[in-house]
């Protein structure tokens, strides 16, 4: 593995591992690495460490932000899940499982005129709350839907 | 080298609404091969950029539960015809990909 990824994959967390890799050498001053990855949040199991670890644990409920889901998911691999975010301000969506083993799925930030508005496909593992996190003015809010799922079958 | 990505950009007023559907695997690293019972490795987009006129709308990390050929749909304020939106994916392996048009 190219050292540069194994010190970006060692990191902990957002903030550090650029600064790990500027520090040790690793990056050429100019040189822009992707984005961060929140490996911590990402692999934490259980809900409760998932939200910590993207500052969600005390987040307002919010009935400004809008969860369009399938009640019944027949295919629990492929569980479209549309977020309309109200919140003025809107500047991060964090989409969360709650009875998925590694419930963190996603964090889209909006930046530069993007709207509070993403669409996706997510995996679930079985019926759970569908928990979305959204980050705006700097405070969190969130609001969550039960998504039921079967797997294979016709829904019944 | 990854399979190509599609996008669709279409322009309502001044809001640019992006649909983009993407090429990968997704795996979770959690799945057993049903013929060699040997774990199939994690292999999953774990960032997504997007950009308009070469200024950063959107930077998205992602877990592996993720569906398998991603779609994604996202909209951006301050938008015009002839502005150029490009949307690029960087995976747990360090492969790539990047697609790009110009809103019409």
């Amino acid at each position: 593995m190219n050292p540069l990824r194994r010190t970006f994959l060692k990191g902990s967390g957002a903030a550090g591992t650029l600064a790990v890799a500027l520090a040790a050498g690793l990056l050429k001053p100019g040189q822009v690495l992707a984005a961060e990855w929140n490996k911590a949040a990402f692999e934490a199991h259980g809900i409760i460490d998932a939200l910590k670890g993207i500052g969600g644990a005390s987040a307002a409920e919010s009935k400004d932000i809008a969860i369009k889901a399938p009640d019944i998911a027949e295919n629990g691999a492929v569980v479209p899940v549309e977020v309309t975010s109200k919140i003025p301000g809107t500047e991060q969506i964090a989409i969360v499982v709650e009875k998925n083993d590694r419930p963190l799925i996603a964090v889209f930030n909006l930046l530069n005129g993007a709207e509070g508005f993403v669409s996706t496909r997510i995996k679930m593992s079985q019926t759970s709350s569908v928990k979305i996190l959204v980050k705006a003015g700097g405070k969190m809010y969130t609001a969550s839907k039960e998504v039921k799922v079967t797997i294979g079958g016709c829904g019944g | 080298m990854a399979d190509p990505m599609k996008m669709r950009v279409t322009l309502a007023g001044d809001i640019a609404n992006v649909k983009v559907l993407m090429n990968h695997d997704m795996e979770t690293g959690l799945r057993k091969d049903a013929k060699t019972g040997q774990v199939i490795p994690a292999h999953f987009i774990q960032n997504v950029t997007a950009t308009l006129n070469g200024k950063a709308v959107m930077e998205a990390q992602w877990g592996t539960a993720i569906s398998k050929n991603p779609f994604l749909e996202f909209k951006i304020k301050g938008a015009k015809a002839g502005d150029k939106v490009t949307v690029d994916w960087l995976d747990n392996k360090g492969d790539k990909n990047h697609i790009e048009d110009t809103i019409k």
